[in-house]
């Protein structure tokens, strides 16, 4: 950023004062801007925002108020000018934050949405703006099997009566049709990551995009095609990029179902996937002596963060010879 | 790209009706001879069938049109002609109302139940249609026919109105009549140059109640006099007198004219038509584009199909010169899908201008190059959003760009681009169609107000004697046009009008005397939008005209962003809850959760759909005397 900046905050942004805790690889910073060669990192809540996946600027968690603009602009894209005026913290900002938090917890399962770090993750946002997704009534009930993914454009049942009193949701059975990961869409909140991964930004496959209109928009393969019909080559990108558990390695799934998983007994460890020359940096992620799930660390100059079906999945041989 | 398509083939019908627009395939790669049952990975057809991709949406139209709905075989042989992984396709297809990815009868009735409609009766004919059909998507008559629920098929005037498709080797597309049309599949003769019938001399009257009374009409001058098939006759009424002095006085001189005419745009957002022209002219980045927005899907509006219907060839001529002010060799004009009379006359005239050497690689003999595309939308509201607009065109879901940057940087395929609105464009032609227009623009300006220059076209609906389109000076005030077209039936008390349509704002009686000008309604915190004016009268079900507003914006937002995806689920939840008295708070908290909801709609969405999807109704509860819940 040049010199001559001097975008001016009149909330002063806070400082980078956190320490990364594991898992780190889950972590994205904050929104930062270079000031006077000093980088800054906003402490602003993201959601569909990803260091290494061009912005799409759609949850609008992370708008701010730039002065001489008459609706707030999204931080994660909008590129800052010189003698801009911010407030990221403004009642214009937190009202907008607070009723995009309560949309998202009437209408998804976000109990496990947000990066992971203190005070980044969803329920504290919540905390910090005030928001109570219970204003919109209790949930309706959930959507049968494959009913969201026939809902046509243009065309819905207007509420009446006391089902109006019942706030939709995008709730409906998870999805579990190969053996590597589960889409779990009652928590999906249109982030459009996983679409940019699978695509244009990371995989070049194009297996997903985003069907249907409105609030009955939801990710999906063609004609809602099962995985193993799809153009999917499970490299597991998606699920790298996933801020909110929507996308899951089936171990995970499994054991979060039986209620074993427990991230306090995880540990972390790094090395190199071995089934080629490429080298990716592997972050093997271990509960009770077996590898429950892999990622790879956004700022591995080698992955960004993407890795193919063998070095996201092809750890299981290291569970059976434990056994054997 | 690897592109993996399985499943079976596309039937020879449906592989026909693709190759008529994209013409035979070249190879077994694209879906030619050497196809295979079993195995559809496709290695070859890359970048050059990549770059056809603004062809999807004609293809869809094309399968649509010819089955009555997109297969999956069909919708396969379309991305393998186009090398568009099928998931994409799969999300643009789904994205527009008029395509069925679900089996549909051939022959469907789309009746408007939106809120002019409303008021003229609709729901008496979908009770009727109803009993005749069954419930609504239900398939009636051996699976030969159905009806749907449609938002404002923009024939507001001649309410209730419908549309209705038949799919076939000839498909009809018919705007009148409903059961009737539909039992007997008759077919439109849309034959060109022949004389106007006397149902098209009343058809016209119906619409432009001011054709033929000796009004000063000048947007609407040639409605009802000049043969809208004939190019001959558009010339022996003034036509293409404009283009020629602008040619003559050069890009430059055209633009500053159109500076000085301080013209504003009529497609609802009013931005000074000349300064988007300068600022694409002086772009440096090549090749710009023209867009012509004919997508005109705001409720309640009709301006522009009554235009494109009675006075094609001044749409042509007005984007050629735009064309020519900003240094474009390439145009489009993007109708919405229900048009498809105003669709008909429209390529009829890009034709006739382009044998009569007016379009094309030298128009009018000046060796300067320019033709226009015809796209037809599919049914969605947003893509009259100009940036939603151009995903349409490049063959994506129509969902909008955020910005900046704005179109005149990077518009259509990336690149400078210059989007008007139909009745903007053809403002344009009283600006340099006077005298040898030079001066055009400062005597245009002289008509109209400071601010708001010039004649407006406004759309009169509801409870009036004689709905459609009037053409006034700006400053005309909401009563002189209320007489204009007869008053309230039957002396009835005006409760309510809505200007500008469902992104637009409710005044009651007392704004009667607001002058009709951009800034005379923004002084009373109102909008001229797309120049709706829908009256209401004391007799008028309030309430369930708002709730028709609120599922308008839940079914047209696109759903890219988290404030109006969900916002216009719980606003139209919300409006449910307070009609039929099942409040989940108290009342108070309910409306105030109301106004929450709309405050972060307009202040955190990405477009003007989510900004203004709460405007009307917000205006209406403001005024409790207006609805009383
Ligand atoms: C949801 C939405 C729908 C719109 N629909 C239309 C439309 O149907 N026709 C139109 O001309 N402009 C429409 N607009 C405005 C366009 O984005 C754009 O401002 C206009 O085409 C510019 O042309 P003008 O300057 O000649 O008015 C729409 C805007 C929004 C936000
Ligand atoms: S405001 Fe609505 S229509 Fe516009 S981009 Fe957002 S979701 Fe789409
Ligand atoms: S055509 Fe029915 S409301 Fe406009």
């Amino acid at each position: 950023m040049p010199p001559e900046l001097e975008a001016v905050f009149t909330t002063p942004p806070a400082r980078a004062s956190r320490t990364p805790v594991a898992p780190a690889v889950e972590a994205p910073p904050p929104v930062s801007v270079t000031i006077d060669g000093v980088e800054v990192r906003l402490d602003l809540p993201t959601l569909c925002y990803l260091e290494n996946l061009a912005p799409v600027n759609v949850c609008r968690v992370c708008v701010v108020e730039v002065t001489g603009s008459r609706v707030l602009v999204p931080a994660c894209s909008r590129k800052v000018e010189p003698g801009m005026e911010i407030q990221t913290e403004s009642e214009l900002v937190r009202h907008s934050r607070k009723l995009v938090l309560e949309f998202l917890g009437s209408s998804v399962d976000v109990s496990l949405a947000g990066p992971r770090e203190p005070d980044g993750d969803i329920a504290r946002w919540a905390e910090r703006y005030g928001a109570d997704a219970s204003r919109f009534g209790v949930a309706a009930p959930p959507a049968g099997a494959g009913v969201r993914d026939a809902h046509e454009p243009g065309h819905h049942h207007a509420p009446e009566g006391s089902a109006a009193a019942r706030a939709a949701t995008v709730a409906q059975p998870v999805k579990v049709d190969n053996e590597l990961y589960v889409r779990d869409y009652s928590k999906c909140i249109l982030c459009y990551k996983c679409v940019e991964a699978c695509g244009e930004d990371a995989q070049n496959t194009f297996a997903i995009a985003v069907a249907g209109r409105g609030f009955d928009a939801r990710i999906s393969t063609e004609w809602a095609t099962p995985l193993p019909d799809s153009a999917c080559v499970y490299c597991g990108n998606c699920i790298g990029v996933c801020p909110t558990g929507a996308l899951m390695f089936r171990s995970e799934h499994e054991m979060r179902d039986a209620g074993t998983w427990d991230e306090a007994a995880q540990t972390v460890t790094e090395t190199i996937c071995p089934y080629c020359g490429v080298g990716c940096v592997l972050d093997l992620h271990v509960q009770d002596n077996t590898i429950v799930k892999v990622t790879s660390p956004l700022d591995s100059s080698v992955t960004e963060g993407h890795l193919c079906i063998k070095g996201r999945f092809g750890f299981e041989f290291t569970n059976e010879r434990r056994r054997g | 790209m690897d592109l993996h398509v399985v499943g079976p083939l596309a039937s020879p019908v449906e592989r026909a009706a693709v190759d008529a627009i994209l013409g035979p395939p070249d190879s077994g790669w694209s879906g030619g001879v050497r196809d295979s049952r079993t195995d559809g990975h496709v290695a070859r057809g890359g970048h050059a069938a990549r770059g056809r991709r603004e062809l999807l949406l004609p293809a869809l139209h094309a399968l649509q049109d010819r089955v009555g709905r997109i297969t999956q075989p069909g919708l396969n042989y379309v991305c393998r002609r186009l090398s568009v992984p099928p998931a994409e396709a799969y999300g643009v297809a789904t994205f527009y109302s008029l395509f069925a990815t679900a089996p549909r009868p051939p022959a469907v009735a789309h009746l408007c139940d939106d809120i002019a409609c409303r008021l003229a009766g609709a729901e008496d004919v979908a009770a009727d249609l109803e009993r005749a059909l069954g419930p609504a998507g239900a398939p009636a008559r051996d699976g030969r026919m159905t009806w749907l629920r449609s938002p404002c098929l923009g024939r507001c005037e001649l309410g209730p109105a419908a549309l209705v498709t038949i799919a076939g080797e000839t498909p009809v597309l018919d705007a009148a009549g409903i059961l009737g049309r539909l039992e007997a599949s008759v077919r439109r003769e849309e034959s060109t140059g022949a004389p106007r019938s006397p149902s098209d001399v009343m058809r016209t009257r119906a619409s432009v109640p001011q054709a033929g009374s000796g009004a000063p009409l000048r947007l609407l001058a040639r409605v009802g006099v000049a043969d809208p098939r004939s190019l001959d006759d558009y010339r022996a009424h003034g036509g293409y007198r404009a283009l020629a002095n602008a040619m003559a006085m050069g890009a430059a001189a055209t633009v500053a004219e159109v500076t000085d005419g301080k013209l504003l745009g009529r497609g609802g957002a009013a931005f000074p038509t000349g300064r988007k022209w300068a600022a694409v002219a002086a772009q440096a980045a090549q090749p710009h584009y023209v867009v012509c927005n004919a997508d005109e899907s705001e409720p309640g509006t009709f301006k522009d199909r009554v235009l494109m219907e009675e006075d094609p060839f001044a749409v042509v001529e007005a984007m050629t010169i735009e064309a020519f002010a900003t240094g474009s060799s390439r145009g489009y004009l993007y109708i919405r899908g229900e048009y498809p009379l105003a669709e008909a006359r429209l390529t009829n005239a890009v034709e006739a201008a382009r044998s009569g050497g007016l379009l094309g690689p030298n128009v009018a003999g000046s060796g300067w190059a320019f033709d226009i595309e015809l796209r037809r939308g599919a049914g969605a509201y947003i893509c009259g959003e100009e940036t939603a607009l151009f995903e349409s065109i490049e063959g994506k879901r129509g969902e909008p760009r955020n910005k900046p940057p704005f179109p005149v940087e990077v518009g259509l395929f990336g690149k400078p681009t210059a989007v008007n609105n139909v009745e903007t464009l053809v403002n344009v032609l009283l600006i340099l169609g006077d005298g040898d227009g030079r001066g055009g623009g400062a005597r245009y300006a002289a008509t109209g107000t400071d601010g708001s220059t010039g004649p407006k076209l406004f759309c009169l609906s509801g409870h009036v004697a004689r709905p459609g389109v009037y053409e006034v000076p700006f400053g005309t005030t909401l009563r002189e046009l209320l007489a204009l077209g007869g008053g309230v039936p039957g002396g009835r008390a005006i409760r309510a009008i809505l200007l500008g349509g469902a992104a637009g704002v409710f005044v009651g009686p007392d704004a009667l005397d607001v002058p009709l000008t951009f800034e005379g309604t923004r002084a009373i915190g109102a909008s001229l939008g797309s120049g709706v004016v829908m009256v209401f009268d004391e007799t008028a079900d309030m309430v369930g005209t708002l709730r028709r507003i609120a599922a308008f914006f839940r079914d047209e937002s696109c759903g890219q962003c988290v404030p109006c995806r969900v916002g216009t689920v719980r606003q139209e939840e919300l409006l449910a809850r307070l009609a039929d008295r099942v409040e989940v708070r108290s009342r108070a908290e309910e409306l105030a959760l109301l106004g929450d909801i709309g405050r972060a709609m307009r202040d955190a969405s990405i477009c003007g759909l989510g900004q203004t999807a709460s405007s009307a109704i917000e205006s209406a509860f403001r005024q409790p005397e207006l609805v009383a819940l």
